[in-house]
């Protein structure tokens, strides 16, 4: 058993968690995720590691529930456990695979849509840890929703908010704050962005357009978590490629958002639509034509 | 007395009623079948059918105490040389190991030693006969990566020589390919893999599930830091294999490692929380073992269901019994028939595929004849489902993890034949290094690589 040494509500139904994974806290890096399962009928859900803390053997993971019976997950307490806790899966993040010197040349911007801040956090952490200052957009569909504002704020070189419905920081999703910033001026090497499939598509739109190699985070069905399913295949360039064993990481202007936004729809019924909603929470704003959150 | 040339036939399920439902098709042997069987056995002076088993167990000897009505003696005769006889019992190719080489076959019928092997070992089970701790250690360590065929195979056997070992098993659940890959139909999960597993344990061997080597932690730590003095490999297969044609990303497309996972590991038929999508028509292409057990599961789950095979029925590399127990369940069987492209809807959901009729040629590099195209005759299949059972090609967390470790150019991992990779010290078993095969093979790999291992560890003293 994987024990919750925490569990805090970071905002209305978004929950933090710090899980007791000796294993997965030693070796895991930014851009991993693990795979849990609350219990003997549970399936198995990849979720990103928002933090690690090696001494303490614990890994933090964030997730959103939306009330009670749509995920048992959402009723865990500090104290309560996960049946099965396995990582960290997948590769950690090209960028921190790149040497030092090299990345401090880099004019590099994050963008965190949603709960996709969560994993884009532990990325800003490492480079500021490594002395690289970094542009970070954080967008929420409103300002309740705006998660790890204040750790943000610690690592991040400059800090965007932004909400969609304007009632915190910026007004307006995360593209628009990318073009305004370009606008003013603002230039990148590359961009990191992260979030529900349908604001990572429009991010790649949004920076082909203005030149910048963008890497993105996919997060498909997966099983296993291991290679051995193929439930995570995707469409990169011309390749089929697993998320679990050659990403999570994919170059964002090679992903078929189209094919991978279908697929994630698979299990789409009146259930399905509701867990797909709550996966992708409030930062869904419908339009996508399958989940039929926009009904 | 002449021997009976005729074995005693294995009750099984009717084929109507076992379709729906997910219960073991055959339900073995009672004591007096099992004592019937056995005294056809001639009991060889030169046995030929211990040569036929990849981990050497006393055939005949166990035979004869079955004759004796010693069970409890057969059970131990056989665990000497296994600790999965109720899994060996139901899931070995039989007919071309053990059995293929029986005297008494070559006028009438093997031996059933596969179904005599299965009895012994729920007999064993349900009178609560379990194998004992040895009563000495070496203090040697060793991690077993995988716990699979292979990887019980090889650490039971260290533990018999009284090594301290530890499994490494990436899911949440040991057994491998027995619960995430055959179906609970073939071979019960809890009454039969759970049990064995807990006689591995029962030796002294440690389990820790949830730990996925490469990444949770790599080979060179486990030696270097956690203070293991060998390795066995035995990680499995691997990435399932898709054939690249049009709409194979569609939804409805599963490799039939994931529809196996989803149904078996994940227990979808029984209502647990991961979903799995049933079909009303579904085809599995594939001819293999995997290929039959995706078909046999998705006609029980409800489908209407086709094999659609490139060959013809005499080059199925199944089982010949999975194939009859396919065929007398219902499985319908579209043999020289090749997947031309997935058709899909709008929404990108599978909804028929096309096909093209073949015919076949010369035989190719496997021996086999060469299946080749018949021009224009294409033609479509209404379905919802398609399950590629086509094998796998092997995962490369390991091999890219682990500094000095040979793989070829399949990429499998380069082992000689008792195990020795070529890294001192790392051994390794099982589809790992053969590529996708049996369940017997990668225990009779594991045993030899334990062999190797116990020889190793001396070379340390």
């Amino acid at each position: 058993m994987y024990r919750i040494v925490k569990a805090s509500h970071l905002a209305d139904n978004i929950v933090r968690m710090d899980i007791e994974a000796p294993w997965v806290a030693k070796h895991c890096l930014p851009g991993q995720f693990l795979i849990v399962r609350e219990d003997e009928r549970g399936e198995r859900l990849p979720m990103t590691i928002c933090d690690y803390d090696r001494k303490a053997g614990t890994v933090t993971i964030v997730t959103q529930t939306v009330g009670a019976g749509t995920c048992r997950m959402a009723e865990l307490q500090t104290g309560d456990a996960f049946m099965d806790v396995v990582g960290p899966l997948g590769n950690p993040s090209e960028l921190v695979k790149t040497p030092i010197d090299e990345l401090k040349k880099k004019k590099i911007l994050f963008v965190g849509g949603g709960l996709g801040t969560a994993p884009v956090y532990p990325q800003v952490k490492w480079m500021h840890e490594h002395g690289i200052d970094v542009d970070v957009i954080v967008g929420a569909k409103t300002k309740d929703l705006v998660i790890l504002e204040d750790e943000m704020k610690a690592v991040a070189g400059n800090l965007y908010v932004t909400t969609d419905d304007g009632s915190y920081g910026r007004s307006g999703m995360v593209t628009k704050v990318i073009e305004d910033l370009a606008a003013e001026g603002k230039t990148w090497d590359v961009c990191v962005a992260i979030g529900p499939m349908i604001m990572m598509k429009f991010c790649c739109l949004t920076t082909k357009k203005l030149g910048i190699p963008t890497i993105v985070s996919m997060n498909p069905i997966m099983v296993d978590g291991t290679g051995m399913c193929g439930a995570c295949r995707l469409i990169v360039g011309d390749e089929v490629k697993f998320a679990c064993v050659d990403g999570p990481e994919f170059d964002g202007h090679k992903v078929d958002f189209d094919l991978a936004m279908k697929r994630q729809a698979q299990y789409k019924t009146e259930e399905g639509r509701a867990l797909l909603a709550f996966e992708e929470g409030d930062t869904h704003h419908g339009g996508c034509g399958l989940c039929g959150g926009d009904k | 007395m002449a021997k009976n040339m005729k074995r005693v036939p294995v009750r099984e399920q009717e084929p109507k009623v076992r379709a729906t439902n997910f219960e073991e098709v055959s339900y073995g042997y009672n004591e007096e079948e099992a004592v019937a069987e056995a005294s056809r056995c001639l009991n060889c002076k030169k046995p030929r059918c211990v040569g036929g088993c990849p981990v050497s167990i006393n055939i005949p000897k166990f035979i004869h105490q079955i004759t004796e009505r010693d069970f409890e003696g057969a059970f131990r005769t056989i665990q000497e040389s296994s600790l999965l006889p109720a899994v060996c019992g139901r899931v070995c190719p039989q007919e071309t190991q053990c059995e293929g080489p029986c005297v008494m076959g070559i006028k009438g019928e093997a031996i059933a030693i596969g179904k005599l092997e299965r009895f012994v070992a729920d007999w064993a089970r349900e009178h609560h006969i379990v194998p004992e701790k040895p009563d000495f250690s070496t203090g040697k360590k060793v991690a077993v990566i995988g716990a699979g065929p292979a990887g019980l195979t090889c650490a039971s056997e260290l533990a018999k020589k009284g090594h301290d070992v530890t499994i490494f098993e990436a899911l949440h659940e040991a057994g491998g390919v027995l619960v995430y890959g055959i179906p609970e139909f073939r071979l019960p999960k809890e009454e039969v893999v759970a049990k064995e597993v807990e006689n591995v344990k029962r030796l002294g061997v440690k389990i820790q599930t949830d730990v996925v080597i490469g990444k949770s932690v790599t080979i060179d730590e486990l030696l270097d830091e956690e203070g293991f003095d060998a390795v066995f490999i035995g990680s499995g297969a691997g990435l399932p294999r898709f054939m690249g044609i049009p709409g194979e990303q569609a939804n409805g497309v599963y490799s039939a490692n994931e529809y196996l996972t989803r149904n078996n590991l994940m227990k979808a038929f029984k209502g647990y929380d991961t979903p799995i999508h049933k079909g009303k028509k579904v085809v599995v292409v594939g001819g293999g073992n995997v290929a039959m057990d995706a078909a046999r599961t998705a006609l029980r789950l409800g489908a209407e269901t086709h094999i659609v095979y490139r060959r013809s029925e005499a080059e199925l590399p199944a089982r010949a019994e999975e194939v009859h127990h396919a065929k007398e369940e219902g499985i319908q069987f579209d043999l020289l028939t090749n997947p031309k492209e997935i058709l899909v809807d709008d929404a990108d959901w599978v909804k028929g595929i096309r096909v093209i009729k073949m015919e076949l040629g010369e035989p190719d590099d496997s021996g086999r004849r060469r299946p080749i195209e018949i021009p224009g005759s294409e033609y479509d299949i209404e379905v919802d489902t398609v399950i590629m059972a086509l094998g796998t090609s092997p995962n490369p967390l390991i091999s890219s993890t682990t500094k000095g470790l040979d793989i070829n150019k399949w990429k499998c991992i380069v082992a000689d034949e008792n195990g020795q990779t070529s890294r001192k010290g790392i051994f390794a078993g099982g589809d790992a290094v053969s590529g996708a095969a049996t369940v017997i093979l990668a225990m009779g790999a594991g045993k030899k690589a334990a062999a190797s291992i116990d020889a190793y560890l001396k070379t340390l003293d």
